[in-house]
């Protein structure tokens, strides 16, 4: 059966590691701080200038000079530190955080992302997203794996304009887990229930399908 | 000792010499940090015809997004702008254009251009509607575009505290785009909290030397939080 956004959440969590600085972008990326593992410490990184975001405060807590970059009030963990855009900026331009995870419309099997703008729609702005695809090491894309009309999301070439080019190695999505290499999308895991033919049928770029592909584990 | 006191007493003292046609930097994200009072007075004045550089433009009805009200706004220069009907309708007709710009260049223009850096490159946007028509360079096998930096007539600047030298701190993530906006204008205006005595910040804590700032004032604050979210909620 496809995952749900807090499941797709519960298998982006599992890729950090102990000690890694991430920076999660507004939707599902968000819900993968509620399923970080007891067992490590990650810090996660706010671009309006915050390392070491901590929980939503009490209503005793709320500050209107302590927000996130979805603009919500938010407290600091223990650890954390406070900075200017350009500080923020410089830390993931310069590919100091480890992981950083955001959701698209489209990426192709050259790892280029289309998350920004729909042409005839309204653009309302790329925020730090071009920025973070840059200059992080490892992103991870959630989104579900086709559109409500049963389209591909996962293409051999993004139709739509692009927030960043050859840069995302990882996708996880209601159906499965894979991974972006030699122009081609590897399929590593399943959701549970899903069968490779399904995956299959709803990726339109080239698939490698690799001996027997695990069920992912939660 | 008269030449290092930049405290004002006024607004109109604050926003003497902006007219129409020039270019506003403001510091602030979302309603965040923003220089609630010196936006205040610009409605004010009146002018028109602003190049308005900030990485947002408030919501409707408090923030920059007053400025739009009697279209003061010419031109905005920001990385998002989807919290502001108006901003909308006005962009739909065609009365405001808008430079999108990546959040992290948006800092860095302003940050290159009060440190006398013209331009830069990064691999911010190569590739993508913001790259084209822009000049690619590549370094160690990498495209970069080159990006030109962002000076100001003025910059409006929202700080915690100051003295009377311009040397301020902020607050939390109040922060934000404000001291790289502190050192971009060639009018450097900081609104601020509290007005301290000199040294009662520690000189190695200041956050914006005073030589970026021409004129303090010290301003009443709503700070409206534009996404108020509990651990309860």
């Amino acid at each position: 059966m496809a995952l749900s956004r807090e499941q797709i959440a519960m298998r982006v969590a599992q890729e950090f590691k102990d000690g890694s600085y991430v920076n999660l972008g507004i939707g599902i990326p968000t819900l993968a701080a509620n399923y970080v593992s007891d067992d490590i410490s990650v810090m996660l990184q706010s671009e309006n200038g915050l390392l070491g975001m901590g929980r939503y405060p009490d209503e005793d807590e709320v500050d209107a000079d302590m927000i996130n970059a979805g603009k919500e009030t938010v407290t600091a963990s223990i650890g954390a530190s406070i900075f200017s855009s350009a500080e923020s900026f410089a830390m993931i331009r310069g590919g100091h955080v480890d992981f950083t995870v955001l959701g698209a419309f489209e990426v192709d099997q050259q790892g280029n992302i289309a998350s920004w703008m729909i042409p005839g729609k309204l653009v309302k702005g790329m925020g730090g997203a071009m920025d973070l695809v840059a200059g992080a090491k490892n992103i991870i894309v959630t989104m579900t794996h086709a559109d409500k009309h049963g389209n591909s999301k996962l293409l051999e070439q993004c139709k739509l304009p692009l927030t960043g080019v050859n840069c995302i190695t990882h996708i996880i999505t209601d159906l499965a887990l894979l991974e972006i290499k030699d122009s081609a999308f590897y399929l590593r895991e399943r959701a549970p229930g899903v069968t490779v033919d399904e995956i299959r049928e709803k990726t339109a770029g080239k698939l490698v399908v690799e001996g027997d592909i695990p069920e992912m584990r939660f | 000792m008269a030449g290092f006191n930049k405290v004002v007493s006024s607004y109109e003292q604050a926003m003497a010499g902006l007219e129409n046609d020039m270019t506003v930097i403001a510091g602030g994200f979302g309603l965040c940090g923003i220089p609630e009072g010196l936006i205040g007075q610009i409605k004010k004045m009146g002018v028109s015809g602003l190049t308005v550089v900030s990485n947002n433009c408030g919501v409707d009805g408090f923030g920059l997004g007053i400025l739009l009200e009697d279209k003061q706004i010419k031109k905005m220069v920001a990385s998002y702008v989807g919290e502001n009907a108006l901003f909308e309708k006005q962009l739909l007709n065609g009365e405001l254009e808008v430079e999108l710009t990546p959040q992290g260049t948006l800092a860095e223009k302003m940050r290159a251009g009060g440190a006398g850096i013209p331009a830069f490159f990064t691999a911010t946007g190569y590739g993508t509607p913001v790259g084209e028509g822009k000049e690619v360079r590549e370094f160690n096998g990498r495209p970069y575009i080159m990006e030109e930096s962002i000076t100001g007539d003025f910059a409006i600047v929202k700080a915690w505290k100051a003295d009377r030298y311009g040397n301020c701190i902020y607050r939390h993530t109040a922060q934000n785009f404000n001291p790289m906006a502190a050192t971009a204008g060639k009018i450097t205006v900081v609104e601020v909290e509290e007005i301290v005595e000199p040294g009662e910040i520690p000189p190695s804590q200041i956050h914006t030397p005073g030589i970026y700032v021409d004129r303090v004032i010290k301003g009443t604050f709503e700070k409206r939080i534009e996404r108020k979210v509990t651990r309860s909620a």
